[in-house]
């Protein structure tokens, strides 16, 4: 609460990001003992999280860590009961969703969260449509929304799904709505991307392709996910936090956070063998 | 800040109709040309009053399926904005003297005016809390015009309301010919729903209806766009009630009450929601039912009204225009099927 923008800037190292040789990066999200309390239960508590800007970074833990709790603090579903969110220096708490997702932040959700009804060319319209205020126009046709359809395309795509354009998305496979899930997160370009398990309920071929899709598209840009499935987080993770009942419990490379030792006994003990599929 | 997690609950009776743009063009260019033969023909065959009633329910179920159908928010007040432009439609005619659409227009005015605070209340809450919030709105005005009787002639309601239309006398005696000066204005709020509906905006409302966390991760401003459907679909009860108390000369508590919000919700399912069509067809069947039963004399309207709705509810699960377009797609389809498997053989 103390820390006024300014000097978190004047913290944060000024150099450019520099991810290859895994040196300083200027931070793109930091948390500054972000808690929540839930009438006394405390889900998120003190949290102090750094994500570097060019970077994929996992949040893992038990059930109940507070991880899932900690993406709705950071994009606005929740409101924090204190603590700072400084996204590039600004503190964003308080904010809402929608405000957070003008300023380049795009999440994807642990349930798949799609409009049903809609055919998969029809949401990333809409998602690219969100920025321009299109949305508001009551009095024009909709067939304005059509302006967007080349990006929508090339988005369907990326993520392999350009020729289920015109399905509606409450008839496509699983794996496949977990795509569109992330080519919606990906349609305006955000700066920072935050997947709640983009991983969760799929089958080992759909978990490799998506590994491969969310390395594809991190260039340029700050991941987050959360994941219980260590392979995923394994191959993809260039550092990972461990959260426990709401705290931090270690946090470094994967194999650093593999090998330490208060991780086995809370969490990896579970999945000792490395690549633990469920 | 609790309320933002419940967002994710929502009505339920408006998650499952299927989008109204799924029609072929050639067949709603048909379908519309016979809907305005059926409306042109209508005072022809059934007493004109009656059939200006069946219009001014249709629009206003129209309005409440703007919003059941087509963003997933039940409003069990719509009668605040109904019978505050009767009202004000009312008073307007009477000490401006202007031509009756233009009292319309004005009651539709104050309709929108009062829906900016309701509206404004009401979105923070969904489901049942929002029902109630509006409910509540629909109670206070209810009991406002039952006091400011110098305004509203309190129980005894608004009476004499004057036809004026340009001089024309036939309108103004005729309801035969008052049908048709009324008609443009049950057209342009249906216009208005559809130009909605068919819009960006409509699109937008359609993400916020199936899934209103997603539609605010993508950045859109949930609230902000249910007060403006809000604010339209109060402006299009607003035309619709105009129309009716213009058309029975006189405005009364009645329009304001919760029975008559609970009766446009009742037409606007009956009818099948999320499809702009069903508001007037489920308001012929509710009116005309009505009226029938009224001439003959039986006391217990409500009961066979009621009985009704439950057997249609139960048959046609998605409402009357629901169901028989979901037939029609299904006959369609196996035809389809069956061309496809001569070609194949």
């Amino acid at each position: 609460m103390s820390a006024s923008p300014s000097t978190t800037e004047r913290q944060s190292p000024s150099q450019p990001p520099t991810p290859a040789s895994g040196g300083p990066a200027t931070a793109i999200l930091r948390t500054v003992d972000l808690t929540k309390d839930f009438r006394g239960f405390t889900a998120v508590n003190s949290v102090n999280l750094e994500v570097a800007d060019n970077t994929i970074h996992a949040l893992v833990g038990p059930n109940g860590a507070g991880k899932t709790t900690l993406f709705n603090l950071l994009t606005g579903f929740l409101q924090p009961s204190s603590g700072q969110i400084l996204l590039r220096g600004d503190d964003i708490a308080g904010k809402q969703p929608e405000q957070i997702a003008h300023l380049g932040v795009a999440r994807s959700f642990q349930i798949t969260s799609l409009f049903d009804e809609m055919t998969l060319i029809e949401h990333l319209e809409l998602a690219l449509a969100s920025p321009t205020g299109l949305g508001y126009k009551f009095w024009t046709s909709r067939k304005q929304l059509g302006q967007f359809k080349a990006r929508a395309m090339e988005l369907l795509d990326q993520v392999g799904l350009a020729d289920r354009a015109g399905v509606r998305a409450g008839s496509l496979a699983y794996g496949q709505k977990r795509a569109l899930e992330i080519a919606l997160a990906l349609a305006n370009d955000p700066s920072l991307l935050l997947l709640d398990e983009p991983t969760a309920g799929m089958g080992l071929e759909d978990v490799d392709r998506t590994i491969e899709l969310v390395k594809k598209v991190s260039g340029g840009r700050a991941v987050v996910f959360v994941d219980h499935n260590m392979h995923v987080v394994g191959s993809l993770a260039d550092r990972v936090t461990v959260l426990q009942s709401g705290e931090v419990l270690a946090e470094g490379t994967y194999e650093r956070v593999r090998s330490d030792e208060r991780v086995i006994t809370a969490y990896l003990g579970e999945t000792n063998d490395g690549d633990g599929h469920h | 800040m609790s309320a933002q997690l419940t967002e994710t609950s929502r009505v339920e009776t408006a998650a499952s109709s299927a989008p109204e743009r799924r029609v072929n063009p050639f067949v709603r260019a048909g379908l519309l040309l016979l809907a305005l033969l059926v409306v042109l023909a209508l005072p022809w065959y059934i007493y004109p009053p009656v059939a200006m009633d069946i219009l001014a329910w249709g629009l206003f179920a129209i309005s409440v399926d703007l919003l059941l159908g087509f963003t997933g928010l039940l409003s069990f007040g719509h009668a605040a904005f109904w019978g505050m432009s009767a009202y004000v439609t009312g008073i307007i005619a009477t000490r401006a003297g202007v031509p009756f659409p233009v009292a319309i227009l004005g009651g539709a005015a104050a309709a929108m005016i009062l829906a900016v605070p309701t509206g404004y209340l009401a979105v923070r809450r969904t489901g049942i809390y929002f029902a109630m919030v509006t409910l509540a709105f629909a109670q206070m005005l209810y009991f406002i015009a039952n006091q400011a009787s110098d305004l509203t002639g309190g129980e005894n309601g608004l009476q004499g309301i004057p036809k004026s239309f340009f001089g024309i006398e036939l309108v103004e005696t005729d309801a035969f010919y008052f049908y048709y000066a009324g008609l443009p204005i049950i057209l342009l709020g249906a216009f208005i729903a559809w130009r909605t509906v068919s819009s960006p905006f409509g699109r937008v409302l359609l993400a916020i209806r199936d899934n209103p966390a997603r539609a605010r991760a993508l950045g859109y401003d949930v609230e902000r766009y249910k007060i403006m459907v809000f604010v339209i679909s109060s402006g299009i009860a607003g035309l619709a009630g105009g129309v009716f108390s213009v058309s029975h000369g006189f405005a009364s508590l009645q329009e304001l009450a919760w029975q008559t919000s609970g009766k446009v919700v009742l037409i606007t399912v009956l009818g099948g929601i999320g499809t702009l069509w069903g508001g007037p067809l489920g308001a012929a069947v509710v009116v005309l039912l009505e009226d029938q039963l009224a001439s003959s004399g039986f006391d217990g309207i409500g009961i066979i009204t009621g009985a009704i709705f439950v057997l249609i509810v139960l048959l046609f699960r998605k409402g009357i225009w629901g169901t028989v377009s979901d037939l029609v797609t299904r006959v369609r389809g196996r035809a389809a099927t069956d061309a496809q498997g001569k070609h194949d053989a």
